[in-house]
């Protein structure tokens, strides 16, 4: 069955992490949806590009950390944090489109 | 077997507050040490290369009347890491007139270290000429061209200066640039609770209450070590720890949160528990520190230019449809009319549209009925930023578009002046790792503070 990613997270976020780098942190509402989506692998490079319209190599990394239920993406800042031209100097807006993301459950 | 060490973080940066409530119901616990973050490079580069607080000189005064009247009173030691809000000189001395206002007024007494952690340019350079310079991730290498261009060049100091300082007997810890969690780890560390423990206690004490949940960066945590964890816990009956929102905040502005990297070591959270023992605490568990190279983290910012602004707004609904166009044929009229000021830079913020996201943003055609738009010049002197900034903003007022029936003017100006002169803009010029050139970088100088001021 389908559901929005509002339907299986608490916390859907963007943040810097350093002025060079952007993190979005989902943490999903327990373990059991964490777990599910961990080993079905529907989080990926291709899905979060796909969702900023950029390539999966731009995607650098993504963690998942059980304590918290949650998986971590990092990827670069395209404008340094404050630098001329920056529209976000915190990264705390950069969380939207993964907010239309559906997943199998 | 150890006591407990109980460690008291008021708010997750100086100035940002804390109930007046919370902070006495956390004395009344006799915390072991009070400590505070000061600061962050959130705020973007200007703050640094400036040297200029990011927090309001009344609350950081608000906030250290608190921590310091009552630190001194029960002889408890107060820990500033990154005064200022970005721990360059400037900042520090900021601070620290901020401290000697609250003993005169206060009629206090005591014993401050002060810790500076400016590095020299030359040790820089030296160390860049050595090969012991490391770009972080997605950092530029380094070069001499930006290490000179630098205005205030800090090093995140780790635990060692602290305690130093510590050891010598400090009241108060005023700290330059600090890796987050030192300010609260160094005290336990010198009396020999374990390291990995106390760090990452700090790591999540160093945000105060934003790990309790619901979450608050102005209120009260405190962090309970001995010999085999810490226990978190809250004093506001609105907020508890859970293993979660414990766990989340490790999360936090970070890359990788099973390895947190810091001076002289990796956080390793790997076998990490956090455990739910009712009242609103949690238990923390399994924390390890392994020792690495020791290097510090090198932050810099350099001017990069003078910025003016001007903020408009568009209701037009055929301009707003073709508002791409629109703006692309202006910036080429304004272009066209440079002259001497073709070195300056224009950006278009367009709110309702990308102004957020820019070429981030995947929504391509923006259904708004209204649109804000930012026009920002960034050029080598104000004047010129203000000439071009003026050029933009009347083109854009007075551009006949296609389609345009409107011909009285194409912007919303909600302010006279329409244009504000933004001073003087800053960019990161250095986010680099060095190979520490030796072991006492950060001497701290210690200071008798006394209501009549500094005695000696």
């Amino acid at each position: 069955m389908k559901y929005g990613i509002l339907d299986i997270a608490r916390v859907v976020r963007s943040k810097n992490s350093g002025p060079f780098e952007l993190v979005l942190d989902i943490m999903f509402k327990d373990h059991k949806i964490f777990e599910t989506l961990r080993e079905t692998k529907q989080i990926n490079k291709e899905l979060i590009a796909a969702a900023y319209r950029l390539t999966p190599e731009d995607i650098h990394n993504i963690v998942w950390f059980a304590p918290a239920h949650a998986v971590k993406v990092v990827m670069h800042r395209r404008i340094v944090s404050g630098a001329p031209g920056d529209s976000d100097v915190y990264g705390a807006q950069q969380h939207a489109p993964l907010l239309g993301l559906t997943f199998e459950l | 077997m150890k006591p407990a060490f109980k460690i008291l973080s008021p708010t997750a940066i100086l100035g940002y507050g804390f109930p007046e409530e919370s902070f006495r119901r956390a004395i009344a616990e006799k915390p072991d040490l009070i400590a505070v973050d000061g600061g962050s490079s959130d705020p973007g580069p200007y703050y640094l290369g400036a040297g200029k607080a990011f927090t309001d000189r009344t609350g950081v005064k608000r906030d250290l009347r608190f921590m310091i009247t009552e630190g001194v009173k029960h002889g408890i030691p107060v820990v500033i890491g990154t005064a200022g809000g970005s721990g360059a000189a400037p900042h520090l001395e900021w601070c620290r007139q901020i401290v000697l206002e609250i003993a005169a007024e206060a009629n206090l007494s005591f014993k401050m270290a002060v810790i500076p952690t400016d590095v020299s340019k030359d040790v820089v350079h030296a160390a860049l000429d050595a090969g012991k310079i490391e770009a972080l991730e997605f950092v530029p290498p380094l070069t001499h061209e930006a290490i000179d261009a630098t205005t205030n060049l800090v090093a995140q100091m780790g635990v060692e200066p602290f305690i130093a300082a510590l050891k010598a007997g400090a009241q108060v810890v005023l700290g330059g640039r600090a890796y987050d969690p030192s300010c609260f780890a160094a005290l336990p560390i010198m009396l020999g609770y374990d390291e990995g423990l106390a760090l990452h206690c700090g790591k999540i004490l160093e945000c105060a209450a934003i790990a309790a949940t619901p979450g608050s960066g102005s209120d009260c945590a405190m962090g309970i070590l001995d010999e085999t964890g810490f226990v978190l816990k809250t004093f506001s009956d609105e907020r508890k720890f859970t293993p979660e929102s414990a766990a989340a905040h490790t999360l936090y502005e970070k890359s990788d949160p099973y390895m947190l990297p810091g001076p002289g070591g990796v956080l390793n959270l790997r076998e990490c528990k956090f455990e739910d023992i009712g009242n609103g605490q949690v238990r923390v568990t399994g924390s390890r520190h392994e020792h690495t190279p020791y290097k510090v983290k090198l932050e810099g910012s350099r001017p990069v230019g003078f910025r003016t602004v001007a903020i408009a707004g568009v209701r037009d609904p055929i301009m707003i449809k073709s508002i791409e166009e629109i703006l692309q044929a202006v910036r080429q009229r304004v272009e066209n009319n440079l002259g001497a000021n073709a070195d300056a830079k224009v950006f278009f913020h367009i709110y309702g549209k990308n102004g957020v996201m820019g070429d981030l943003e995947p929504v391509k055609q923006t259904q708004t009925h209204e649109l804000g738009i930012v026009i920002e010049v960034v050029a080598p002197t104000q004047e010129a930023a203000d000439t071009v900034c003026s050029l933009t903003r009347s083109t854009l007022l007075h551009y006949g578009y296609p389609g345009r029936v409107a011909t009285a003017g194409n912007l919303a100006l909600p302010f006279s002046p329409s244009d504000i002169r933004a001073g003087v803009v800053f960019e990161f010029s250095v986010y680099h790792l060095m190979d520490l050139p030796q072991e006492d970088l950060f001497p701290f100088h210690m200071q008798q503070v006394t209501p009549q001021g500094v005695t000696a």
